[in-house]
């Protein structure tokens, strides 16, 4: 790990928020590193502290939320030593970006498109207006919105769902990021059009070369673009791999449920693999391995001992008692073993479905 | 498959709906023609703006249509029918709709979430009679009791979902029209829920028309599927059908985009993107037309050739 080039890196983050007078523990000791280039997806499900975590990159946090303890380094700087929101502005929106989920929220409704994407240049570059509206107008072609000039005037209401993400994506390159941060950018798309915004971005990364942290629960999604993948669960990272590591050789049972639940997997007529029960509450204090209540494979020190991070190899690391020597030894569920041919043997051709 | 013994439930013929804007008039459905039979899974599959959901609250009266017919056990059920007519429709079909949150009652307990149908139509002799439907279907949902008397914030997207689903059930319904009941919720709990539709409808002999526009689900749910692309069918198929033989160019853009939980084939896909102003249109109009039994394609004269031309190419590659 030593040689590669950490653009980011997170050390035993904590991030508290305050409820109703009430302490919920969102993110429970994180540490990750960030290689510079590469694609991460951070999967998990709601509550499970995805976007909590990448919004400490930014100081986006809610203002009841607090980072406790932790470290988060990016250019030889701590960003946790950040106090006001002019240190934050160097680096928020300048050096990571985000995109997030619904495209509509994200704009501004009663200003036009190009005012929104040409103020971004104008702020951050010290551009004049021309030149603004020039590189606007450059960069909205570049995320393929067509007839750029002419679309500038518009308001986005104008836009259908899909060409307003592009319009997000192309306001956040405005100022040629480090790091671009999707927080689901795809949810709220139909499938055709997910697919060209994901094309689009990994094209963009290629270009501009930024690094992407993907956030989404879509394994799908995570399948096609990534690299690395960290699943969280319960504001704690589980599992750690190359993309390859996680689908082919998952080690933790929570990993395994995700993979066996989905519906890419089922056949007609028996029951869908079903996770049980629900994510426990981030309220109270967690013992043990957070998952170990719904998993089928959890034992006796799951529920007394929270487990450390087991080395598999170099590049994967999973956080499951299960990995530890002492362990009785345990196969993945039937279900996910062999997942290649097994998708192969569903779909048609090329693991495609519908393709000859 | 032949279909010839199996009793239509649902029959949608020459269904247009139309709306207006000021002057503007906007033809959100066009022409759609489907048997929903009983006891299966019917799916209807395109993306949003598609008239997906319109068809399914035109069935349900939400929607006024403006031409065509829908039958329900061979009765007309659209545009002017009697009020008692009205009622009964309103209890045999039931609805569950996307957004669990947003479908109930903020301001009312789940123990009257469930039992307002009930209210509705005094589907009771007394008060023990309602409690004990209102217990029972919340425990085939597997809710407790004791979840009567809580509000539905207090629950999460998952357990929500559940209570729209016992409330429409709680109906004895048999035909339920389930509007992207899962899209809204986590990975994790999804399957919980579609488990629990599939349980219903062995259990019951229900019907559904199921609202997506996530293939890979669909293809693990439902029978049959249609396909619809800017308010008009292009594909009606049994499911594995569709899957091993799409005909349409929207259809297979659709298949092809489904992302699969498996890096080595998704690293590799190309992209195909649907571009109607690229295809050949030339000839007289398109009509939906069966190609084999069961499968139907829109397509004129012209394009039927070349997809009998495809087929058969396939075909023979299968044998």
């Amino acid at each position: 790990m030593e040689n590669k080039n950490i653009i980011l890196s997170v050390k035993d983050l904590v991030v508290k928020f305050k409820v109703r007078d009430r302490v919920l523990t969102a993110i429970r000791n994180v540490s990750l590193d960030f290689e510079e280039g590469k694609v991460v997806a951070i999967v998990g499900e709601s509550g499970s502290g995805k976007s909590v975590f990448t919004k400490t990159f930014t100081g986006m946090l809610e203002v009841n939320g607090k980072v406790t303890n932790g470290e988060i380094w990016f250019e030889g700087e701590n960003l946790m030593t950040y106090k006001t929101d002019k240190e934050w502005l160097n680096i928020r929106g300048k050096k990571i970006a985000t995109v997030f989920q619904d495209p509509m929220t994200s704009l501004n409704p009663v200003r036009t498109i190009g005012y929104q994407i040409s103020e971004v240049i104008m702020k951050h570059q010290n551009k004049s207006k021309e030149e603004a509206k020039k590189e606007a107008i450059e960069l909205m072609s570049r995320v393929g919105i067509y007839n750029a000039e002419q679309r500038y005037d518009e308001y986005p209401f104008m836009y259908s769902g899909g060409m307003r993400q592009r319009i997000v994506i192309a306001i956040a390159l405005a100022c040629h990021p480090k790091i671009l941060v999707c927080d689901e950018p795809t949810t709220a798309l139909d499938v055709t059009i997910q697919a060209q915004i994901i094309r689009l971005i990994k094209e963009l990364a290629e270009e501009y070369g930024f690094t992407t942290i993907y956030i989404t629960h879509d394994l799908g999604v995570v399948a096609n673009v990534a690299d690395n993948v960290a699943v969280m669960y319960a504001g704690q990272i589980i599992e750690y791999g190359t993309v390859e590591d996680i689908f082919y050789d998952p080690r933790h049972p929570y990993t395994w449920g995700l993979l066996s639940s989905l519906p890419q997997l089922g056949e007609k007529g028996s029951e869908l693999f079903a996770i049980r029960g629900t994510p426990p509450s981030l309220f109270e204090e967690i013992k043990g391995d957070a998952f170990a209540p719904r998993s089928d494979y959890s034992l006796a020190i799951d529920f007394e001992e929270e487990p450390p991070m087991f080395k598999v190899s170099d590049t994967h690391f999973a956080k499951t008692w299960l990995l530890d020597p002492r362990a009785p030894k345990v196969d993945k569920p039937k279900q996910i073993q062999n997942l290649h041919e097994k998708i192969l043997a569903l779909t048609s051709k090329g693991g495609i479905y519908g393709e000859r | 498959m032949a279909n010839d013994n199996k009793e239509v439930l649902l029959s949608v013929k020459n269904l247009e709906i139309t709306f207006y804007n000021n002057k503007k008039r906007f033809r959100a459905v066009k022409n759609a023609n489907f048997d929903i039979y009983k006891g299966e899974t019917f799916a209807l599959v395109g993306e949003s703006g598609s008239g997906k959901t319109t068809i399914g609250r035109a069935i349900i009266r939400l929607n006024p249509t403006s031409d065509g017919e829908i039958l329900f056990k061979g009765k007309k059920i659209n545009g002017k029918i009697s009020h008692e007519e009205e009622r009964s429709i309103v209890r045999n079909i039931q609805m569950i709709f996307q957004d669990p949150a947003a479908s109930l009652n903020e301001r009312a307990t789940i123990d009257y979430c469930v039992s307002e149908g009930l209210y509705n139509f005094h589907l009771y002799k007394d008060e023990a009679e309602r409690e004990a439907k209102v217990d029972k279907a919340l425990e085939s949902v597997g809710l407790l009791p004791e979840h009567k008397s809580r509000y539905p914030h207090e629950f999460s997207g998952g357990q929500r979902q559940r209570i729209g689903i016992a409330r429409a059930m709680i109906m004895e319904p048999e035909f339920i029209i389930a509007d992207e009941p899962i899209s809204a919720l986590d990975v994790s709990i999804r399957a919980q829920v579609l488990n629990l539709m599939n349980k219903f409808k062995t259990e019951r002999g229900l019907t559904y028309m199921f609202i997506a526009h996530d293939l890979s689900v669909v293809r693990y749910f439902s029978d049959r599927i249609a396909v619809i692309h800017k308010g008009r069918i292009v594909e009606i198929a049994p499911t594995d059908i569709l899957f091993k033989y799409p005909l349409h160019p929207y259809t297979h853009s659709l298949l092809q985009a489904v992302p699969m939980p498996d890096p080595r084939i998704e690293k590799s896909k190309e992209l195909v993107i649907y571009d109607e102003s690229k295809r050949d249109l030339s000839g007289e109009k398109p009509i939906l037309q069966e190609i084999r039994p069961g499968h139907f394609v829109f397509a004129n004269d012209r394009e039927m050739k070349e997809y009998e031309a495809k087929l058969q190419e396939w075909e023979k590659e299968e044998n």
